[in-house]
């Protein structure tokens, strides 16, 4: 809250937000049967979880960079 | 109850799932939702004489009510019908709907809580109000405001198209003939009620409508994910039952990037022009703050693990094999594929259950279809009516264009969908995504390229519009991937995203030939960061 946070910095976390456009659109990492995860396969299974990586890393980027620094 | 259920067209069998529990508690929970909507004019009080009020909720609603409102405004009846039936139908190449949700949320929070400073610190209602701002040009503004008009109208006749199906599942069905089409009474009278409580309420009553929609649609998820994969054996039975072949994106043949980049730009295009749309955007601006906006960011993914899981219930309904059971063979023969969940919930839940489902899913078609009708109808006021027609309006006559566009609006979409074949709605709709992307360069780039030329967004808008419609109809507006030949090299791509690079390409090419003309920077609006 007290200091100031520099657009500098704010900047360089919000690169952070790609990964997930990534790993989402990339298909080549996930286009697979093999291997299944509690009998659900590698295709649905990486979709599945980058819904929540990319939740986790939109969320660490708010905290660092924007978190009570801006109304 | 009995009499509403079974007063059938002359001519048709009752259907065979119609049961007076599964009706009687729908009709239950969906009145009383409804009832939440005339009542919403009183929450958060602002004058509803004012559009800022009316239209946007007086940008007064926090995180988790603007969380609620964005959720039932962009997940809606058409989607939970559509889609699984696209996975049900294509399989896995119907998945993409899960990459698009995970990249469009961080897209807003880059640039959405600018987009909501720029509109609040000059009271912009609506995209085209922002380019008029920004560009001082009103022939641009006007035809960013027909854009979002032209791509709202058919997703808003998709809404009634859900509807359909939801009361076919529960066989409610009483119709008439009129000029030669039928004429579906539940549906009218839908309609009816929730143009009513949008002109009462506007806003607010979508966005409290939503809050008891949700807790019905993640009762009703949960339970379907929980309940029937083990009446079906587990998940590894279920996508067991999905074909070998379609279970993941097709391989990609000799000389193509294959269905796997179709797959992609499928995911990016639906991410670049979802927030283009005038509903998504009016959910935004109705945001208190931009932290509210940076907060949504972070939680809307919920909704797509959600929309995820929904996807699935496709491969479900293979699984259970519900399109050869006799008992829903009336109902696929009416509304095609799209009635595959309607089937499953059917076949898999008791009746009163049954119930529950099916009035989340129709109040998911209502509150969209609100906040579709709500935002075409800020844009035709704002920008049309006020830009061209009587600049000098008041504020509360201003306001009240708006709310009788909003009627006129929902008339056309009712019309639409009963003297057209069903068919044309989903075309018109696959047009208005591609068209919908085109209005990028002048709503998303212009706020950080004060340097683009109004002439020639217009003109990257032209081009994009062209090639967009012209690749589209090379398909007879069937497919949304059209394969560009380029160099020897297939490459199938969402026809919005090929024709957006071609916009974007004009507009930059001839902002750069025009820069000497570009007319005196002291008109922007404030851009404070």
């Amino acid at each position: 809250m007290g200091e100031k946070r520099s657009r500098g910095l704010r900047k360089w976390v919000n690169l952070l937000l790609v990964i997930p456009c990534i790993a989402a659109l990339w298909t080549p990492f996930y286009n697979s049967v093999e291997p299944r995860y509690f009998g659900i396969p590698f295709f649905y299974m990486w979709q599945l979880v980058w819904i929540w990586l990319g939740a986790g890393i939109t969320w660490v980027v708010y905290v660092v960079a924007w978190r009570g620094g801006d109304e | 109850m009995g009499r509403l259920c079974c007063r059938l067209a002359r001519g048709r069998r009752v259907s065979a799932t119609a049961n007076p529990v599964s009706i009687g508690i729908f009709l239950t929970l969906f009145l009383l939702i409804l009832s939440l909507g005339f009542f919403a004019s009183r929450w958060k009080k602002g004058n509803l004489h004012h559009l800022d009020e009316w239209g946007l909720g007086g940008r007064r609603f926090g995180p988790l009510i603007v969380w609620f409102l964005l959720g039932g405004d962009l997940y809606t009846a058409y989607t939970f019908v559509a889609l699984p039936a696209l996975m049900y139908a294509s399989g896995g190449a119907g998945f993409f709907a899960v990459p698009y949700s995970i990249a469009v949320f961080p897209l807003v929070f880059a640039v959405f809580p600018k987009v909501w400073k720029i509109c609040a610190d000059n009271g912009y209602v609506t995209a085209a109000d922002l380019v008029e701002g920004l560009f001082r040009n009103r022939v641009l503004a006007l035809m960013i405001a027909l854009t979002g008009i032209v791509a709202t109208m058919p997703y808003l006749s998709l809404q009634l198209v859900g509807l359909e199906a939801v009361f076919g599942g529960l066989g409610l069905h009483a119709s008439t003939t009129l000029f030669g089409h039928d004429v579906e009474f539940p549906l009218l009278l839908a309609f009816a009620v929730m143009a009513g409580f949008t002109y009462n309420s506007g806003i607010r009553a979508p966005a409290i409508m939503a809050i008891a929609k949700d807790i019905l649609i993640y009762t009703t998820l949960i339970a379907c994910i929980v309940v029937i994969p083990a009446k079906l054996g587990g998940y590894g039975a279920m996508f067991d039952a999905v074909p070998a072949d379609k279970i993941i994106i097709p391989p990609t043949p000799e000389n193509s990037l294959g269905p796997q980049f179709a797959y992609a730009t499928l995911a990016l295009g639906g991410a670049l022009g979802l927030f283009l749309y005038p509903h998504a955007l009016t959910g935004l601006l109705s945001a208190s703050s931009r932290d509210a906006i940076r907060r949504n960011a972070v939680f809307m993914p919920i909704y797509a693990f959600m929309l995820a899981l929904l996807l699935l219930l496709g491969f479900m309904a293979l699984a259970a094999g519900v399109k050869d059971l006799p008992e829903y063979g009336d109902g696929f023969a009416r509304f095609g594929d799209i009635y595959a969940v309607p089937a499953l919930l059917n076949q898999m839940f008791p009746a009163w259950f049954v119930g529950v489902a099916f009035a989340a899913i129709a109040i998911g078609a209502l509150i969209p279809g609100a906040i579709m009708s709500i935002a075409a109808a800020n844009l035709f006021t704002r920008n049309i009516y006020r830009s061209f027609i009587r600049p000098d309006c008041s504020a509360e006559h201003e306001t009240l264009v708006a709310k009788i566009f909003s009627l006129v609006v929902k008339a056309g979409a009712l019309g639409f969908v009963t003297f057209f074949p069903e068919t044309s709605v989903v075309q018109l709709q696959l047009i208005g995504g591609i068209w919908m992307c085109q209005t990028l360069p002048a709503v998303l780039m212009g706020i950080y390229l004060k340097w683009l030329h109004p002439i020639a967004l217009l003109a990257g808008w032209i081009a994009g519009m062209t090639a967009g419609t012209l690749m589209a109809n090379a398909t007879d507006f069937k497919a949304s991937v059209y394969t560009l030949d380029i160099f020897g090299l297939e490459v199938p791509c969402y026809s919005a995203v090929s024709a957006l690079v071609i916009n974007i390409g004009v507009t930059l090419l001839l902002s750069a030939v025009l820069r000497p003309f570009r007319s005196s920077v002291a008109l922007t609006p404030s851009v404070a960061e």
